[in-house]
């Protein structure tokens, strides 16, 4: 393959305290971040919590409403979208409808006025890189869910851009073609070296495919890491209840010894790694993965009754209510009757314990 | 015993209710079901109040007052004064019409990007509600000798003498231009509307400006939508009568084909040459519009969205 980047200078990409604002609602409140050349960022969080608006705004299709972006030494949120030379994959594909697949992945070419054997050589590279060689006559409307959604990525790097923008490219897909694609776009980043900036709201997606994780919400950056560091260690509740950290129990802390802390929840002493800082008497945030939350293991443990059980080959999942009135998640060994009283143990090397609201 | 014949029966009733929900079944797979007697009325209408009419319009052409069956058109043909008319009325049609759509597409794709669409749409779809009679006394009165527009001119020191713009072929052109344009307007900004908005992204990303957006990415959308609304608009303004007479030189310049028309139905009681002069008349329009809708069939008619639909 020959498809890669040119632009090997510095193309490192700063946000320095974008803003966007919709009338009164901040949907960007002042983002700061920095993405290295080559790197593969996701911008991961719920709908709603600006991340698309963060990608708009990077293609130039928002303009900023405060805050500077810079490609480089080149500022660049003042150029407009077809002055920044980036790719991108549109949530719903946005192909021309009225081009075969050759003229849809060759548009930017036509554009940047690339002579025509040129631009015709590249077509054919872009689309077999996305294999989709032999489908160049055809138009859009002729085509797959998934064969659109790869003729989208072909159009965004085959004019070799600095960045590729993708806009939840996945999330029109079936879940079979989806798992697929993950591996494909990765593979096809890996290939160009490009930087591509990844917006999804699929924790597995960015955690599969991601160098780096940025966690929003509410219009802010909350954590950046690799998929390791967010999964492992989650500075924020909000972040960890978003790495699958589903129950979130109230309690206040007995005792701090280093990296572990005791706490009291309802009445039950349980053990976990602190993640923000905690004082002994102070109110306290347990979480724990469902499979980390196990019923039966410890007769000390939380008591709960049983809403639900489901088997999910290798073990059975349930959801419980704690006596406080919490809803649970947890794992088990063996089927439970619905409304038996279980007792739920977290795994303490994996119970996180964050600071809890003032009371 | 007794409960064998019985059963026979039960069973044969049994099949023969089958073979009726098949038989329906049947029928409504080839769309015949309770539903469709609702399109009975207006067929019918349309039997009554456009077939058969036609009908016998075209039998009354081939029944001239003298002459074979054909005498009426090949005297249309003969005179000028006759079909000269054709000429008139394609020259006042196709220019108000094309200008129509050059006005409309600018303004509904601007009108598309605004929050306060309804307020503007009402502005300009008003004139429809006027009816050309009205518009054509405003006219009148407005671009006449005496009128404002003379008169503004006139103070402001452009013109020395009021220019002529009523009773002869402009006066004609601007109702036209007024009552088409509404039309002409609304079809477009559906058409317009239509196109998803991530396509103009998708060809700003990639390296399209403005103009290039809309020729390469808006306007072979719209394109087929823009042939159907020619066609609509040409006919309408094909069939111009009232403005004719009104705002035009009904004896000269703007002596359009549905004057002719009415001169032979209603002063020279000739009913059956004005029906042969409207058969010419609606066979000029089918002519226009079948050339449009076959050059329509070169392009691209699938839906205007990015993506599977």
């Amino acid at each position: 393959m020959t498809l890669t980047t040119k632009h090997s200078g510095n193309r490192t990409l700063h946000l320095k305290g974008v803003r966007r604002a919709f009338g009164s609602y901040n949907a960007l409140a002042g983002i700061d971040l920095t993405v290295k050349g080559g790197e593969f960022i996701a911008l991961l969080g719920p709908s709603g919590c600006g991340k698309s608006t963060a990608l708009n705004c990077i293609a130039g299709l928002l303009p900023l409403t405060g805050g500077s972006i810079h490609l480089g030494d080149r500022r660049i949120d003042e150029l407009k979208p077809e002055d920044r030379g980036f790719g991108m994959v549109f949530q719903n594909y946005a192909l021309f409808p009225h081009m075969s697949v050759a003229k849809n992945v060759g548009f930017g070419l036509a554009m940047r006025r690339v002579d025509k054997a040129e631009s015709a050589r590249r077509v054919d590279e872009a689309l077999s890189l996305v294999r989709l060689q032999s489908q160049k006559e055809k138009l859009p409307g002729q085509m797959s869910g998934g064969q659109q959604q790869r003729v989208a990525i072909a159009r965004a790097i085959v004019i070799e851009p600095p960045i590729v923008l993708m806009d939840e490219p996945l999330s029109n897909l079936d879940a079979k073609l989806r798992l697929e694609m993950r591996g494909e776009i990765r593979r096809i980043h890996d290939t160009i070296g490009s930087t591509t900036i990844y917006v999804t709201h699929d924790q597995d997606e960015a955690l599969s495919m991601a160098d780096r994780i940025v966690v929003m919400r509410e219009g802010e950056i909350r954590q950046v890491g690799t998929p390791e560091d967010l999964y492992e260690r989650p500075a924020h509740a909000d972040v960890a209840e978003f790495m699958g950290f589903r129950n979130r129990l109230q309690g206040r802390v007995t005792s701090v010894e280093g990296e572990r802390a005791a706490v009291d929840v309802g009445g039950v002493p349980l053990a976990g790694r602190v993640r923000e800082e905690v004082r002994p008497g102070g109110a306290a945030i347990v979480t724990v993965r469902p499979e980390d939350l196990v019923a039966g293991a410890n007769p000390s443990g939380l008591p709960a009754r049983v809403t639900g059980i489901e088997y999910r080959g290798r073990a059975f999942f349930g959801t419980a209510v704690a006596e406080g009135g919490a809803e649970l998640f947890f794992r088990s060994d063996r089927s439970l009757a619905k409304d038996e009283t279980v007792r739920l143990s977290p795994e303490p090397a994996r119970t996180l314990v964050f600071a809890g609201a003032a009371a | 015993m007794s409960s064998v014949p019985l059963d026979g029966v039960a069973a044969a009733a049994g099949i023969e209710e089958e073979a009726k929900i098949a038989f329906r079944t049947r029928l409504a797979a080839r769309g015949l079901d309770a539903t469709t007697l609702l399109v009975l009325p207006a067929l019918i209408s349309i039997v009554l109040l456009f077939v058969y009419p036609f009908m016998y319009g075209l039998m009354l052409s081939f029944q001239p007052k003298v002459g074979g069956f054909l005498a009426n058109y090949a005297k249309f043909f003969e005179e000028p004064f006759l079909y000269d008319t054709i000429w008139t009325t394609i020259r006042l049609a196709l220019p108000v019409t094309i200008l129509n759509l050059l006005l409309a597409v600018p303004i509904a794709m601007r009108v598309r990007l605004m929050r306060r669409q309804r307020l503007l749409t009402t502005i300009l779809v008003l004139p429809v509600t006027l009816g050309t009679v009205l518009i054509a006394e405003g006219l009148l009165n407005y671009l006449g000798p005496q009128g404002w527009f003379n008169r503004t001119l006139i103070t402001a020191g452009i013109l020395s003498a009021p220019v002529k713009l009523t009773n002869n072929y402009w006066g004609v052109f601007a109702s036209l231009l007024i009552t088409g344009f509404p039309f002409t307007f609304l079809l477009t900004l559906s058409y317009v509307t239509g196109i998803d908005p991530a396509l103009e992204q998708a060809g700003a990303v990639f390296g399209a400006n403005a103009r290039k957006r809309f020729s390469k990415i808006i306007l072979p959308l719209i394109l087929p939508g823009l042939a159907i609304t020619f066609c609509l608009s040409f006919v309408q303004a094909f069939a111009v009568f009232p403005s004719a007479v009104l705002l035009g030189a009904p004896a000269g310049p703007t002596r359009v084909i549905s004057i002719a028309a009415y001169q032979a139905a209603f002063e020279e009681y000739d009913y059956s040459l004005a029906s042969a002069i409207a058969m010419i008349m609606g066979f000029v329009q089918l002519a226009i519009v079948v050339l449009i809708l076959s050059a329509r069939g070169l392009l691209y008619r699938g839906p205007a969205g990015g993506t599977k639909g």
